[in-house]
């Protein structure tokens, strides 16, 4: 007997239907919160993961510099007064920095004293006074007040990474040196300012000079390269086999091993590049191009795979409509199938280069990972990658360059948001709607 | 009295059927193989010059792979394989010599879906014209498309909106565009799979109606489903059935006193 009064309306349930569809939103309710859970969980390790590294990079966007007035010495730099770039070049720049120091603390006078005296400027700091003369030799017989990088130690110590409290012995710096030290600050010497170093110089053996651009620009031109290599192979290859290879054993197999070659691991690329691009081809070691070319080998399969789901996905009805009005096979793809396949396309391209951008174990295996301190100005000279310098400053010893770890961590990851991002902008750009 | 389907192919043969007139496209001993499956088992058929020719049967009995071995569209199904004889003008169109690319230009074709390309609609009708080198000038292309879109009856609903995308139209416009677009490269024959499927009766009836106009200038071959259509618009019905045509005359004829009990039995709607 059926408990629904004959006049209820016909929206009103029997109680076993009233708890079935209890449970059935019960159910449904459940699914929506394990999701919403595993959401958060996810979300919560990427803002852990993320925060932890900013948190560790962000000193690194900073770096403590050291005013001084420095007197380009005639006598020092030039003696004779040749002006020739040759001797300007060979001058002792160390000594007018070691002058400068000496003025502020007349008072040190024994040699051990003034050695650390002098290790409070960054060891580089004369190749910069150097660049700054060759750039403008009027300067010499001048006195100027220019900004150094300080060592990497004093660095630490402004940024709070060296203690103060703990015993001398196990402290990098002297109770002296850090004397000195307050002394600068009190004359407003020592400032601590944006690190623009870290974003125009090239790998450095000393962390307060150490920059990012030297293997950003190797990324680029190893990017470039696959880029142009990998693009138009790929599409073509895709094109042909989706549009034009008749289906036998032969594409058959040709399909297969695509397939197999995406998941081949990519470190076994790197042997195959060492031994075809080095050893057969003789390709110079460390360079972007070789980096590129192999990086295109791991890429090929990724880009042949998306671009022929893209083409796949075209609604088979445009191919009839084009080839019913007498279109060519040729002119089918180029002109019907291309254009809408093409943000599939693009966005696999682009997910294949962000994969190629984070990669190392191949590199490595060609030999990127070399210390390279000139930024590289074509894909032929000597270059790192932006992973790769992540790696290399991963292994150095020295405090001052576990903060630029994590500073290129970020910067490598900042390129792969952009590309991820440029590649959302593409799809949505070129979608068109049949 | 009955005839049998060898003696209905015959009255074909020599137009004894009604079917008499100028003989635009032919086929004899068409057959047509998917793989191992035959679909069209030796079908001879002559389509006359200016009339328009239905095709009838139950789904599945071969009338869109007949309509699409016209103009070698079945050429792009990788497994199909076609044999016999089509003829255009007395000429083989499966021979070496023929271009299906130059067949296709003189022998359209409208789907049963709409399915305009995702390109304005100046560009879907002028894009035939262009490619087949149809026109010589800007000008001269705008008025084919102009002239295309009046024959298909759609200019006065798109004249402002040309540079709109083809698939922001109606089911129903879309469908005269591509009518349209079929008629832009000056083909011979319009062959139509179940144009109006798609379509309410108001946009059906404006389809029925452009047929019969096109008529006088074109040679028409549609396929449909709806009895009332095929009796409205052609002056000739082929009946088909599994593969085979199982008769083939005038459209009074078919649908007022059919020779074959399966024909009578098909159009009285008792099976298909
Ligand atoms: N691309 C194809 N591959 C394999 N077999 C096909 C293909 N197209 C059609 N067939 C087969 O050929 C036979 C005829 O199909 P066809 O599409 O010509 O029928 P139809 O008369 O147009 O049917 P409908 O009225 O449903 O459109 C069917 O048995 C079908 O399964
Ligand atoms: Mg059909």
């Amino acid at each position: 007997m059926t408990e629904r009064p004959t006049d209820a309306p016909l929206w009103q349930r029997s109680s076993g239907q009233l708890a079935r569809l209890k449970s059935r939103h019960r159910a449904e309710r459940r699914f929506k919160a394990y999701g919403i859970a595993a959401l958060v969980t996810a979300a919560g390790f990427l803002f852990l993961l993320l925060g932890g590294i900013a948190y560790k990079a962000h000193p690194a966007f900073l770096q403590t510099s050291i005013e001084l007035s420095v007197y380009f010495d005639p006598a020092v730099i030039d003696p004779e007064g040749t002006h020739e770039p040759e001797v300007l070049r060979r001058a002792d720049y160390g000594a007018l920095i070691s002058r400068s120091l000496a003025e502020l603390f007349p008072e040190v006078t024994e040699r051990k004293e003034k050695r650390a005296l002098q290790k409070l400027v960054s060891p580089s700091a004369r190749h910069e006074l150097r660049a700054l003369l060759l750039d403008d030799p009027g300067l010499i017989g001048r006195t100027e007040r220019i900004s150094f990088p300080a060592a990497s130690d004093l660095d630490m110590l402004i940024k709070g990474q060296i203690a103060r409290d703990v015993p001398e012995t196990e402290r990098r710096l002297s109770d002296r040196q850090i004397a000195w030290i307050d002394a600068l600050d009190e004359q407003g010497a020592i400032d601590l300012g944006f690190n623009h170093r870290f974003f125009t110089n090239a790998d450095s053996r000393y962390p307060e000079t150490a920059g990012i651009w030297g293997a950003v620009v190797g990324s680029f031109f190893t990017l470039l390269m696959t880029l142009v290599l990998a693009f138009p192979i790929g599409v073509a290859s895709a094109i042909y086999l989706e549009e034009f290879a008749p289906k036998n054993r032969w594409t058959d197999f040709i399909e297969v091993n695509v397939n197999n070659l995406a998941a081949v691991p990519s470190i076994i690329f790197g042997l195959l590049g060492l031994a075809i691009f080095l050893q057969v081809f003789e390709l110079p070691r460390s360079a972007p191009i070789v980096g590129g070319l192999t990086l295109m080998l791991m890429t090929l399969p990724t880009i042949i795979i998306t671009t022929r789901a893209a083409l796949g996905a075209v609604p088979p009805s445009i191919r009839e409509a084009a080839y019913g009005i007498g279109a060519s096979p040729m002119q089918v793809v180029t002109q019907h199938v291309l254009p809408l396949a093409l943000p599939g396309i693009l966005t696999g391209t682009i997910i294949g280069m962000a994969r190629a951008l984070g990669e190392t174990a191949p590199l490595l295996m060609i030999g990127m990972v070399a210390f390279i301190m000139e930024i590289p100005e074509g894909p032929f000279d000597p270059a790192t990658v932006l992973p790769v310098q992540v790696f290399l400053w991963a292994d150095r010893p020295e405090r001052g360059f576990l903060e630029k770890t994590s500073a290129a961590i970020i910067v490598l990851l900042v390129f792969l948001i952009a590309m991820n991002a440029i590649a959302i902008y593409l799809r949505k750009r070129f979608e068109k709607k049949w | 009295m009955a005839v049998s389907a060898e003696e209905s192919r015959d009255a074909v043969q020599d137009a004894g059927g009604g079917v008499t007139g100028e003989v635009k496209m032919a086929t004899r001993g068409l057959d047509v193989f998917y793989g191992e499956n035959q679909a069209l088992h030796g079908v001879d058929i002559d389509i006359l010059e200016s009339k328009v020719t239905a095709l009838i049967g139950p789904s599945g009995c071969g009338k869109s792979t007949f309509l699409r071995c016209l103009n070698r569209m079945n050429d792009i199904i990788e497994t199909c394989r076609v044999e016999g004889e089509v003829t255009f003008d007395g000429a083989d169109i499966y021979d070496r010599a023929i271009d299906p690319v130059q067949l296709r230009a003189r022998v359209g074709m409208v789907f049963q879906k709409p399915n305009p390309f995702p390109k304005s609609i100046y560009e879907n009708v002028a894009y035939g014209p262009k490619i087949h080198g149809l026109a010589n000038s800007t000008s001269e292309l705008d008025e084919i498309v102009e002239v295309s879109l009046k024959r298909a009856g759609l200019f006065d609903e798109v004249v402002d909106r040309m540079a709109e995308p083809g698939t922001s139209l109606s089911g129903g416009q879309q469908q005269r565009l591509c009518i349209a677009r079929a008629i832009a490269v000056s083909p011979e024959v319009i062959l139509m799979d179940e144009p109006c499927s798609a379509l309410d009766p108001i946009a059906t009836a404006r389809v029925e109606e452009l047929i019969d106009e096109l008529r006088a200038r074109y040679t028409i071959v549609i396929v449909t489903h709806n009895m009332q259509q095929a009796a409205r618009v052609s002056q000739f019905t082929a009946f088909f059935h599994l593969g085979e045509i199982i008769e083939y005359g005038k459209t009074e004829k078919i649908f007022t006193d059919p020779a074959e009990q399966k024909t009578q039995d098909y159009i009285t709607g008792r099976f298909g």
